[in-house]
C-alpha cells in the first residue's frame, strides 16, 4: 500500500509494519518530528531510557530474549555517540538491532552544526550496515531494508541516520515487500556434499565433541531442537561457548558445561583430546581457543556458520559448511539417518569414561564458609531458588559473569543475556529492562558486580518509571574482581585502581530509585533474602556482600593451551601429588 | 598458587608468520556514497594491506563501480579479505584474479622528466623502447605516458631517475580476467 506521509510518520509506520511493539530511545532536537509522530499513535510503545547506551542494550536484551529485532531511536551528535558502545556490543554478539539516529538538516551536514557528528562515519565499523537518508523518496525502502539486513544472515546492528528535514518532508510510503535486498542474500542452506562428508567423518569418530555457540541461539528455537536431536541420536558429548548456553540443556548427562578460559576441566580437556569436533555456530574466539597452535591438536574440524568469514578465520576447518544452523542441523540429521552412519559405540564408551575421569576432578568445587558468602554459593542458591520459575538472566562483565555461566544452569535458549564479544560492563541493567519489557510476567535477574552495575545504574529510573520489577543481584566483593584476579596472577598482586572505593549504599540507592534494597552478608540469611527478593513486585537491588578474595577458576591463562588450565585450591588439592609448579600445568 | 610466566598476556600469542602472497582482487560494488570508505575502513580496521586500489564507475545505468585491489597476506588472510569484502552489504561480487584463472593487469603512469642534451635524447630513446608516448613537451622537459604491468613502470621510472625525473603520477593497477567470461 502506498500512502503520502511525512518522514517522521514513515518511521513510525515502518516500525509497525516490521513488527516493532517497543522502541527504546531518548528524544532530542534532531528527532523531535519522530517523537511527535510517536506521540500521536498507539501501535508502538516508546520506552524512555536514561542514557542512549542503555537504549541499545535494552533493545539487545529485548531482541535476545524474543528473537525479534530490537528498535532504538536516539538524537544526533551525543545521542548517536552514546549509542556506539551498544552498537559495537550488538555487532560482536550478532544481535539484530535497528537504531535510528537523528541528524542535522541535510543543508547543514558538514558544517559543524549544533549536535552534529558524522554518525555514519563513526558507526561504520561498529554496525553491520548503515545508511544516511538524503532523500525522502528513499526513506521507506531504507527503513525496511534496515530491518531485513539486521535480522537476516548473521544478525547485527543497523543504523539509519535521518536528517531533520527528511523527517519533516512529505513523500510516498511503500509497505515492506518480501523481495529482500538486491545484493545482500545470505546463504542459509548448507552444501549437501559437505554435509554428507561431515556425517561420514562423524561416523568414524572415536572421540567426538560438539562445540556449539551463539549461532544456534540466533538461528531460533528450531535450531536448538534439532541440535538436541542430533546430539542424542549420535550420543556425542557437547560443550558450548558463553553465548551458546541454553541451546542444550545443562541437566543432560551428555553436557560438559561451558568451555574456554573459565570453562570446565572436562569440557576443555575433551576439546584438547577430541578427534572430531563439530562446531555449530561458534567462531573460535580467543577466549575459547587459548593458544592457537595447541588448540584441539588431534582433531578434524567441522565448522558450521552462516558467515563465510567465520570459517578459517582463526582455525582451519577440515569441512566448512556455510549455512543457517537450523537448516544444516536438519540436513545432517537426515543424512545421518539416511546413511548407515553409526556411532562407534565401543570407542564412545571409552571416551565418555575418560571424560568422567576429568569430571571427577570436580573443577568448580570451592571451599564454602559459614562466615562469609562465597560468590559461587550465592549463584548456586540463586539458581536453586529460581529454577522452577520462568526466569531470564542478564549479567554485567567480570567474575560474577563467569560464575553465573558456571553455576547457573540453563535448560532453554534465549534465557541468558550477556555481553560476550565486547565484554561491556554496564550491559546487565538495561538489558534486563529490555527483557522485562518483552516478558512482563517473568522473573528477570541481572547478576551483577558492584563495579559494572554503576556504569548504567541510572536505568533503575527507567525500571521504576515502567514498573519493571527487575532484580539486580550484586555480588559485591568491593573489587573489579576480574581485574584484581589478573593483577594477582600476572602483576605481582599490585592492585592498581581495582578496589571499589567509596561505594554507594546500594540499599539506599534502590530506595532513591523507588525500588527496594536488600543487603545480605551471612550465608545463613541468604536463602530467605533471595526469597524475599523474588517476592517483591518492584525493582530490587540485592547487595550480596561476598568474599572479596575469591577468584574465578578454572582458568586457562591466555596464551596457554587447554591442558594447561589452572584449577582453584579445592579441586587442585584433590590430587596431592601435583606440586606448585605442576598445578600451573595441569 | 604460583603465577604463570610473566610473559603471559591477556591474549594469545601472534601466530608464527607464514609466507605472504600478493593477490589482485576485483570487487563489484554499488556506486553509492560511502562505499569506498567501507572498503578502506575494512582494510585498515582489520589490519590488511593495500598495495594498490583503483575505483571507478563501470556501469552507469546500474550504478556499479569496479574496484581493483592489490593486497598481500598469508593464504588464510587473503581468504578472510575476500569473505569480509563479500560481507559488506553494497558489495555484489569479489573475484580473486590471482587464483581465478589467467588475468591481465595493467597500470598507467605519467612520468615527467627534465633535461637537456644527451639526457633528453636518451630519455626519448628509452621511452621509445618502453613504448611510452610523449604527451607533453617543452624545450627542457617531457611528460611520458606509459602503460604496462607495474614492474615495467617501476623499471622505466628507475631508468628516468638519472636522466632528470621530476615526478610520477600512477593510476594503480586495473585488472581483468582473460577469456570470454565476465565476473
Amino acid at each position: 500500500m502506498n500512502r503520502e506521509m511525512t518522514g517522521a510518520e514513515m518511521v513510525v509506520q515502518a516500525f509497525a509494519d516490521n513488527g516493532v511493539a517497543h522502541v527504546f530511545g531518548y528524544p532530542g532536537g534532531a528527532v523531535l518530528p519522530i517523537y511527535d509522530a510517536l506521540f500521536q499513535q498507539k501501535n508502538v510503545k516508546h520506552v524512555l531510557v536514561r542514557h542512549e547506551q542503555g537504549a541499545v542494550h535494552a533493545a539487545e536484551g529485548y531482541a535476545r530474549s524474543t528473537g525479534k529485532v530490537g528498535a532504538v531511536v536516539v538524537t544526533s551528535g551525543p545521542g548517536a555517540t552514546n549509542a556506539v558502545t551498544g552498537l559495537a556490543d550488538a555487532l560482536m554478539d550478532s544481535i539484530p538491532v535497528v537504531c535510528l539516529t537523528g541528524q542535522v538538516p541535510t543543508h547543514l551536514i558538514g558544517n559543524d552544526a549544533f549536535q552534529e557528528c558524522d554518525t555514519v562515519g563513526i558507526t561504520r565499523p561498529c554496525t553491520k550496515h548503515n545508511y544516511l537518508v538524503k532523500n525522502i523518496a528513499d526513506l521507506s525502502r531504507i527503513l525496511h531494508e534496515a530491518f531485513y539486513v539486521a535480522a537476516s544472515g548473521r544478525p547485527g546492528p543497523v543504523v539509519v541516520d535521518i536528517p531533520k528535514d527528511i523527517q519533516f518532508a512529505t513523500g510516498t510510503y511503500t509497505s515492506p515487500s518480501n523481495a529482500g535486498h538486491k545484493t545482500y542474500k545470505p546463504r542459509v542452506q548448507g552444501d549437501p556434499d559437505k554435509i554428507k562428508a561431515a556425517v561420514e567423518l562423524m561416523a568414524t569418530a572415536k572421540r567426538p565433541l560438539f562445540y556449539t555457540g551463539g549461532g544456534v541461539i540466533n538461528s531460533g528455537p528450531q535450531a536448538s531442537r534439532l541440535l538436541r536431536e542430533l546430539v542424542r541420536l549420535t550420543k556425542f558429548p557437547i560443550t558450548s561457548t558463553l553465548m551458546g548456553l541454553g541451546a542444550y540443556p545443562a541437566s543432560d548427562p551428555q553436557w560438559l558445561g561451558m568451555l574456554g578460559m573459565h570453562g570446565t576441566y572436562e569440557a576443555n580437556w575433551a576439546m584438547h583430546e577430541c578427534d572430531v569436533m563439530i562446531n555449530v555456530g561458534a567462531r573460535f574466539d580467543d577466549r575459547i581457543t587459548g593458544r592457537l597452535d595447541a588448540f584441539a591438536p588431534k582433531s578434524k574440524k567441522i565448522h558450521i556458520d552462516i558467515d563465510p568469514s567465520s570459517i578459517n578465520k582463526n582455525v582451519k576447518a577440515d569441512i566448512g559448511i556455510i549455512g543457517d544452523c537450523a537448516n544444516v542441523l536438519g540436513d545432517m540429521l537426515d543424512a545421518w539417518r539416511a546413511s548407515d552412519a553409526k556411532t562407534d559405540t565401543k570407542a564412545l564408551t571409552g571416551w565418555m569414561k575418560q571424560i568422567d575421569g576429568w569430571r571427577a576432578r570436580n573443577c568448580l568445587a570451592y571451599r564454602n564458609s559459614k562466615d562469609v558468602i562465597k560468590p559461587q554459593y550465592a549463584i548456586e542458591r540463586l539458581y536453586a531458588l529460581t529454577r522452577d520459575r520462568d526466569v531470564y538472566i542478564t549479567t554485567e562483565v567480570g567474575q560474577h559473569q563467569m560464575w553465573a555461566a558456571q553455576f547457573f544452569k540453563f535448560e532453554e535458549p534465549k534465557r541468558w543475556m550477556t555481553s560476550g564479544g565486547l565484554g561491556t560492563m554496564g550491559y546487565g541493567i538495561p538489558a534486563a529492562v529490555g527483557v522485562q519489557m518483552a516478558h512482563p510476567k517473568s522473573l528477570v535477574i541481572d547478576i551483577a558486580g558492584e563495579a559494572s552495575v554503576q556504569m548504567t545504574m541510572q536505568e533503575m529510573s527507567t525500571a521504576a518509571q515502567y514498573r519493571l520489577p527487575i532484580k539486580i543481584f550484586i555480588l559485591n566483593n568491593q573489587y573489579m574482581g576480574m581485574v584484581r584476579q589478573w593483577q594477582e596472577l600476572l602483576h605481582g598482586g599490585r592492585y592498581s585502581e581495582s578496589y571499589s572505593e567509596a561505594l554507594p549504599d546500594f540499599v539506599k540507592l534502590a530506595e532513591a530509585y523507588h525500588g527496594v534494597g536488600i543487603r545480605c552478608d551471612k550465608p545463613v540469611d541468604l536463602d530467605s533474602a533471595i526469597q524475599e527478593m523474588i517476592n517483591i513486585d518492584k525493582p530490587v537491588i540485592f547487595d550480596c556482600l561476598v568474599d572479596p578474595a575469591e577468584n574465578c577458576f578454572p582458568m586457562i591463562p591466555s596464551g596457554k593451551a587447554h591442558n594447561e588450565m589452572l584449577l582453584g585450591d579445592v579441586a587442585g588439592d584433590l590430587e596431592k601429588a601435583i606440586d606448585e609448579k605442576g598445578k600451573v600445568l595441569v | 598458587m604460583s603465577t604463570p610466566d610473566a610473559t603471559t598476556t591477556h591474549y594469545p600469542a601472534a601466530p608464527a608468520s607464514e609466507r605472504s602472497e600478493r593477490h589482485t582482487l576485483s570487487v563489484l560494488v554499488d556506486n553509492e556514497p560511502g562505499v569506498l570508505a567501507r572498503v578502506i575502513g575494512l582494510f585498515s580496521g582489520r589490519g590488511y594491506n593495500i598495495e594498490s586500489l583503483t575505483v571507478s564507475e563501470t556501469e552507469h545505468q546500474k550504478h556499479l563501480s569496479r574496484m581493483t585491489i592489490v593486497t598481500t597476506g598469508t593464504p588464510m588472510v587473503i581468504e578472510q579479505i575476500r569473505h569480509q569484502l563479500e560481507r559488506l552489504v553494497p558489495v555484489h561480487r569479489v573475484l580473486d584474479l590471482t587464483v581465478g584463472g589467467p588475468a591481465i593487469d595493467r597500470e598507467l603512469a605519467m612520468v615527467k622528466v627534465r633535461g637537456k642534451g644527451d639526457n633528453r635524447v636518451e630519455a626519448l630513446r628509452l621511452a621509445d623502447a618502453f613504448r611510452a608516448r610523449v604527451i607533453d613537451a617543452s624545450i627542457e622537459s617531457f611528460v611520458f605516458e606509459i602503460t604496462g604491468r607495474s614492474d615495467k613502470i617501476d623499471q622505466f621510472v628507475d631508468l628516468m631517475l638519472p636522466l632528470g625525473l621530476v615526478e610520477v603520477s600512477r593510476t594503480g593497477v586495473v585488472a581483468i580476467s582473460r577469456g570470454p567470461l565476465g565476473m
